[in-house]
Protein backbone atom coordinates (compact mmCIF):
# COMPACT_ATOMS: atom_id res chain seq x y z
CA UNK A 1 0.00 0.00 0.00
CA UNK A 2 2.44 2.55 1.20
CA UNK A 3 4.74 1.65 -2.13
CA UNK A 4 1.78 2.26 -4.14
CA UNK A 5 1.02 5.98 -2.74
CA UNK A 6 4.37 6.69 -2.62
CA UNK A 7 4.75 5.79 -6.57
CA UNK A 8 1.19 7.27 -7.26
CA UNK A 9 1.31 10.62 -5.60
CA UNK A 10 4.89 12.04 -7.55
CA UNK A 11 2.72 10.28 -11.27
CA UNK A 12 -0.63 12.59 -9.91
CA UNK A 13 1.55 15.76 -9.32
CA UNK A 14 3.47 15.26 -12.49
CA UNK A 15 0.54 14.79 -14.60
CA UNK A 16 -1.34 18.15 -13.11
CA UNK A 17 1.77 19.72 -14.09
CA UNK A 18 1.74 18.67 -16.78
CA UNK A 19 -1.90 19.76 -17.82
CA UNK A 20 -1.52 23.37 -19.00
CA UNK A 21 0.90 21.74 -21.72
CA UNK A 22 -1.12 18.99 -23.02
CA UNK A 23 -2.54 21.93 -25.59
CA UNK A 24 0.90 21.84 -27.27
CA UNK A 25 0.54 17.93 -27.72
CA UNK A 26 -2.76 18.71 -29.39
CA UNK A 27 -5.07 17.04 -26.95
CA UNK A 28 -7.98 19.14 -25.70
CA UNK A 29 -7.98 21.36 -28.73
CA UNK A 30 -11.65 20.70 -29.60
CA UNK A 31 -12.98 23.15 -31.70
CA UNK A 32 -15.14 26.07 -30.31
CA UNK A 33 -16.82 28.24 -32.98
CA UNK A 34 -20.08 27.34 -32.66
CA UNK A 35 -20.93 27.38 -36.52
CA UNK A 36 -18.18 25.37 -37.07
CA UNK A 37 -19.49 22.81 -34.68
CA UNK A 38 -22.85 22.92 -35.65
CA UNK A 39 -21.95 22.76 -39.60
CA UNK A 40 -19.29 20.13 -39.53
CA UNK A 41 -20.01 17.50 -36.79
CA UNK A 42 -23.59 16.26 -38.11
CA UNK A 43 -21.90 13.52 -40.41
CA UNK A 44 -18.69 13.46 -38.23
CA UNK A 45 -16.98 14.78 -35.10
CA UNK A 46 -15.96 18.59 -35.09
CA UNK A 47 -11.93 17.32 -36.08
CA UNK A 48 -9.79 19.71 -34.28
CA UNK A 49 -8.22 22.07 -36.47
CA UNK A 50 -4.59 21.01 -35.48
CA UNK A 51 -4.87 17.48 -37.47
CA UNK A 52 -3.99 19.30 -40.85
CA UNK A 53 -2.15 22.01 -42.47
CA UNK A 54 -4.00 25.17 -43.08
CA UNK A 55 -3.69 24.82 -47.21
CA UNK A 56 -5.82 21.67 -46.41
CA UNK A 57 -8.52 23.27 -44.27
CA UNK A 58 -8.51 26.05 -46.88
CA UNK A 59 -9.02 23.49 -49.73
CA UNK A 60 -12.16 21.04 -47.89
CA UNK A 61 -13.93 24.66 -47.25
CA UNK A 62 -13.20 25.59 -50.95
CA UNK A 63 -15.14 22.38 -52.01
CA UNK A 64 -17.44 21.85 -49.64
CA UNK A 65 -20.48 20.73 -51.82
CA UNK A 66 -18.14 18.31 -53.22
CA UNK A 67 -17.02 16.93 -49.74
CA UNK A 68 -15.62 12.85 -50.10
CA UNK A 69 -18.92 11.92 -52.11
CA UNK A 70 -21.27 13.98 -49.77
CA UNK A 71 -23.15 17.83 -50.30
CA UNK A 72 -22.07 19.44 -47.42
CA UNK A 73 -22.78 22.84 -48.48
CA UNK A 74 -23.11 25.96 -45.66
CA UNK A 75 -24.42 28.73 -46.91
CA UNK A 76 -21.78 32.37 -47.54
CA UNK A 77 -22.18 33.68 -44.69
CA UNK A 78 -21.02 30.78 -42.76
CA UNK A 79 -18.61 29.56 -45.31
CA UNK A 80 -16.86 32.88 -44.21
CA UNK A 81 -17.43 32.73 -40.48
CA UNK A 82 -15.49 29.50 -40.68
CA UNK A 83 -12.86 30.23 -42.72
CA UNK A 84 -11.66 33.17 -40.79
CA UNK A 85 -12.17 31.83 -37.84
CA UNK A 86 -9.97 28.66 -39.03
CA UNK A 87 -7.37 31.04 -40.13
CA UNK A 88 -7.13 32.53 -37.14
CA UNK A 89 -7.23 29.68 -34.73
CA UNK A 90 -4.95 26.67 -36.82
CA UNK A 91 -2.12 25.29 -34.45
CA UNK A 92 -0.99 22.82 -36.86
CA UNK A 93 0.06 20.08 -34.27
CA UNK A 94 3.88 19.70 -34.31
CA UNK A 95 3.58 15.93 -36.07
CA UNK A 96 1.69 16.94 -38.73
CA UNK A 97 4.01 17.55 -41.80
CA UNK A 98 2.94 16.70 -45.00
CA UNK A 99 -0.52 17.76 -46.65
CA UNK A 100 -2.16 14.27 -46.84
CA UNK A 101 -3.30 13.22 -49.78
CA UNK A 102 -7.05 13.99 -50.80
CA UNK A 103 -6.59 16.09 -47.69
CA UNK A 104 -8.12 13.31 -45.63
CA UNK A 105 -6.36 12.69 -41.71
CA UNK A 106 -6.47 9.49 -41.89
CA UNK A 107 -4.32 9.22 -45.18
CA UNK A 108 -1.70 11.35 -43.17
CA UNK A 109 1.62 9.79 -42.36
CA UNK A 110 1.27 10.63 -38.51
CA UNK A 111 -2.26 8.75 -38.41
CA UNK A 112 -1.05 6.14 -39.75
CA UNK A 113 1.36 5.67 -37.14
CA UNK A 114 -0.25 6.05 -34.43
CA UNK A 115 -3.04 3.34 -35.43
CA UNK A 116 -0.38 1.29 -37.03
CA UNK A 117 -1.24 -1.45 -33.74
CA UNK A 118 -5.32 -1.68 -35.01
CA UNK A 119 -5.88 -4.50 -37.00
CA UNK A 120 -7.00 -4.16 -40.61
CA UNK A 121 -10.31 -6.04 -39.63
CA UNK A 122 -10.76 -3.53 -36.79
CA UNK A 123 -11.44 -0.44 -39.56
CA UNK A 124 -14.57 -2.64 -41.12
CA UNK A 125 -16.55 -3.51 -37.57
CA UNK A 126 -19.92 -2.46 -37.69
CA UNK A 127 -19.45 -0.05 -34.83
CA UNK A 128 -16.39 1.61 -36.29
CA UNK A 129 -17.29 1.00 -40.14
CA UNK A 130 -14.79 3.73 -40.85
CA UNK A 131 -11.09 5.66 -39.58
CA UNK A 132 -13.10 8.89 -39.92
CA UNK A 133 -15.23 7.71 -36.85
CA UNK A 134 -12.34 8.76 -34.28
CA UNK A 135 -15.42 8.36 -31.66
CA UNK A 136 -15.89 4.75 -31.81
CA UNK A 137 -12.70 4.14 -30.10
CA UNK A 138 -11.75 7.33 -28.78
CA UNK A 139 -14.52 7.95 -26.53
CA UNK A 140 -14.34 11.79 -25.59
CA UNK A 141 -13.19 12.19 -29.33
CA UNK A 142 -15.34 15.27 -29.45
CA UNK A 143 -14.04 17.25 -26.62
CA UNK A 144 -10.33 16.73 -28.56
CA UNK A 145 -9.06 14.04 -26.10
CA UNK A 146 -7.55 11.45 -28.18
CA UNK A 147 -5.84 10.30 -25.37
CA UNK A 148 -4.66 6.61 -26.16
CA UNK A 149 -4.88 5.64 -22.73
CA UNK A 150 -8.77 6.18 -23.05
CA UNK A 151 -9.27 4.35 -26.48
CA UNK A 152 -11.56 1.24 -26.51
CA UNK A 153 -12.04 -0.60 -29.33
CA UNK A 154 -15.22 -1.78 -29.70
CA UNK A 155 -15.72 -5.64 -30.64
CA UNK B 1 -60.11 57.61 -32.48
CA UNK B 2 -58.26 54.23 -32.39
CA UNK B 3 -56.33 54.43 -29.78
CA UNK B 4 -56.30 51.40 -28.17
CA UNK B 5 -54.50 49.57 -31.26
CA UNK B 6 -51.70 52.08 -30.93
CA UNK B 7 -48.18 50.41 -29.44
CA UNK B 8 -46.09 52.62 -27.08
CA UNK B 9 -42.93 53.69 -29.45
CA UNK B 10 -41.08 52.47 -26.40
CA UNK B 11 -42.27 49.28 -26.51
CA UNK B 12 -41.26 48.50 -30.32
CA UNK B 13 -38.21 47.57 -30.49
CA UNK B 14 -38.82 45.01 -27.77
CA UNK B 15 -41.65 43.68 -30.01
CA UNK B 16 -39.62 43.37 -33.26
CA UNK B 17 -36.74 41.78 -31.21
CA UNK B 18 -39.73 38.96 -29.56
CA UNK B 19 -40.58 38.86 -33.27
CA UNK B 20 -36.93 38.13 -34.83
CA UNK B 21 -36.26 35.33 -31.57
CA UNK B 22 -39.42 33.85 -32.78
CA UNK B 23 -38.48 33.62 -36.77
CA UNK B 24 -37.08 30.07 -36.76
CA UNK B 25 -38.79 28.27 -34.30
CA UNK B 26 -41.73 26.52 -36.92
CA UNK B 27 -43.51 23.62 -35.89
CA UNK B 28 -43.42 20.20 -38.48
CA UNK B 29 -47.01 21.05 -39.49
CA UNK B 30 -46.23 24.60 -40.81
CA UNK B 31 -43.06 23.62 -42.84
CA UNK B 32 -45.43 20.96 -43.99
CA UNK B 33 -47.91 23.56 -44.90
CA UNK B 34 -45.65 25.75 -45.99
CA UNK B 35 -43.93 23.03 -48.78
CA UNK B 36 -47.70 22.22 -49.58
CA UNK B 37 -48.72 25.22 -50.76
CA UNK B 38 -45.20 26.01 -52.66
CA UNK B 39 -45.85 22.86 -54.53
CA UNK B 40 -49.74 23.67 -55.45
CA UNK B 41 -50.74 19.97 -55.14
CA UNK B 42 -52.03 17.92 -52.09
CA UNK B 43 -48.83 16.10 -50.29
CA UNK B 44 -49.27 12.13 -50.12
CA UNK B 45 -47.52 10.35 -47.73
CA UNK B 46 -47.66 6.88 -49.31
CA UNK B 47 -45.41 9.25 -52.04
CA UNK B 48 -43.22 10.19 -49.62
CA UNK B 49 -42.75 6.74 -47.87
CA UNK B 50 -42.14 6.01 -51.51
CA UNK B 51 -39.81 8.35 -52.18
CA UNK B 52 -37.99 8.09 -49.08
CA UNK B 53 -36.72 4.08 -49.12
CA UNK B 54 -36.15 4.18 -52.80
CA UNK B 55 -32.90 4.42 -54.33
CA UNK B 56 -33.13 7.18 -56.74
CA UNK B 57 -29.91 5.71 -59.83
CA UNK B 58 -27.04 6.37 -56.45
CA UNK B 59 -25.59 4.40 -54.03
CA UNK B 60 -27.83 5.84 -51.52
CA UNK B 61 -31.77 6.64 -50.48
CA UNK B 62 -32.52 8.40 -47.23
CA UNK B 63 -33.06 5.16 -45.24
CA UNK B 64 -29.81 3.96 -45.86
CA UNK B 65 -28.65 6.59 -43.27
CA UNK B 66 -32.17 7.64 -41.70
CA UNK B 67 -33.31 3.99 -41.25
CA UNK B 68 -36.55 2.52 -42.08
CA UNK B 69 -38.82 3.54 -40.59
CA UNK B 70 -36.57 6.90 -39.22
CA UNK B 71 -37.90 6.26 -36.11
CA UNK B 72 -34.90 5.15 -34.20
CA UNK B 73 -31.14 6.82 -34.37
CA UNK B 74 -29.57 6.36 -37.76
CA UNK B 75 -26.28 6.34 -38.92
CA UNK B 76 -24.09 8.11 -41.39
CA UNK B 77 -23.47 5.97 -44.08
CA UNK B 78 -19.92 6.59 -44.76
CA UNK B 79 -18.89 8.07 -41.34
CA UNK B 80 -20.65 5.79 -39.15
CA UNK B 81 -21.88 8.67 -36.91
CA UNK B 82 -25.20 8.50 -35.59
CA UNK B 83 -28.28 10.24 -36.59
CA UNK B 84 -30.77 11.30 -34.30
CA UNK B 85 -34.58 10.05 -35.07
CA UNK B 86 -35.99 11.92 -37.96
CA UNK B 87 -39.97 11.69 -37.45
CA UNK B 88 -41.01 14.66 -35.51
CA UNK B 89 -42.77 12.30 -33.10
CA UNK B 90 -39.68 10.54 -32.06
CA UNK B 91 -37.73 13.73 -31.88
CA UNK B 92 -38.87 17.21 -30.84
CA UNK B 93 -36.15 18.93 -32.77
CA UNK B 94 -36.72 17.91 -36.37
CA UNK B 95 -38.18 20.11 -38.45
CA UNK B 96 -38.88 23.46 -36.57
CA UNK B 97 -36.89 25.01 -38.26
CA UNK B 98 -37.29 26.20 -42.02
CA UNK B 99 -33.63 27.30 -42.82
CA UNK B 100 -32.18 23.99 -41.09
CA UNK B 101 -34.69 21.80 -42.71
CA UNK B 102 -33.81 23.67 -46.67
CA UNK B 103 -30.18 23.11 -45.47
CA UNK B 104 -30.60 19.90 -44.63
CA UNK B 105 -32.92 18.63 -47.89
CA UNK B 106 -30.29 20.73 -50.34
CA UNK B 107 -27.38 18.77 -49.15
CA UNK B 108 -29.15 15.18 -48.56
CA UNK B 109 -31.36 15.60 -51.71
CA UNK B 110 -27.92 16.19 -54.15
CA UNK B 111 -26.43 12.98 -52.55
CA UNK B 112 -29.23 10.78 -53.16
CA UNK B 113 -30.97 12.09 -55.94
CA UNK B 114 -28.41 13.85 -57.53
CA UNK B 115 -30.78 17.02 -57.82
CA UNK B 116 -32.90 19.64 -55.09
CA UNK B 117 -36.20 17.74 -54.01
CA UNK B 118 -38.99 19.94 -55.51
CA UNK B 119 -41.56 21.15 -52.99
CA UNK B 120 -43.81 18.61 -53.82
CA UNK B 121 -41.07 16.02 -53.07
CA UNK B 122 -40.41 17.37 -49.59
CA UNK B 123 -44.41 17.97 -48.77
CA UNK B 124 -44.85 14.45 -49.66
CA UNK B 125 -41.94 13.27 -47.21
CA UNK B 126 -42.83 15.33 -44.54
CA UNK B 127 -46.53 14.28 -44.94
CA UNK B 128 -45.46 10.87 -44.63
CA UNK B 129 -42.84 11.60 -41.45
CA UNK B 130 -45.78 12.73 -39.72
CA UNK B 131 -47.67 9.84 -39.84
CA UNK B 132 -45.02 7.73 -37.84
CA UNK B 133 -45.91 7.92 -34.17
CA UNK B 134 -45.17 6.18 -31.10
Amino acid sequence: MRTSVRTTLPLLALLLLAAPFARADGYRSAPTLPKYVQECSSCHIAYPLGALPNASWHRLLGNLPRHFGTDASVDAATLKEITTWVDANTETWKRVGEQPPADRITRSAWFERKHREVEPAAWKRAAIKSPSNCAACHPRAEEGDFNEHRVRIPR
Amino acid sequence: MNMTTRIPPILLPLLLAAAMAGAHAATPAELAANYASQSGTAPAAARGEQFFTSRHGREWSCSTCHGTPPTNTGKHASTGKAISALAPAFNADRFTDLAKSEKWFRRNCNDVVGRECSAGEKADVLAWLLTLKK
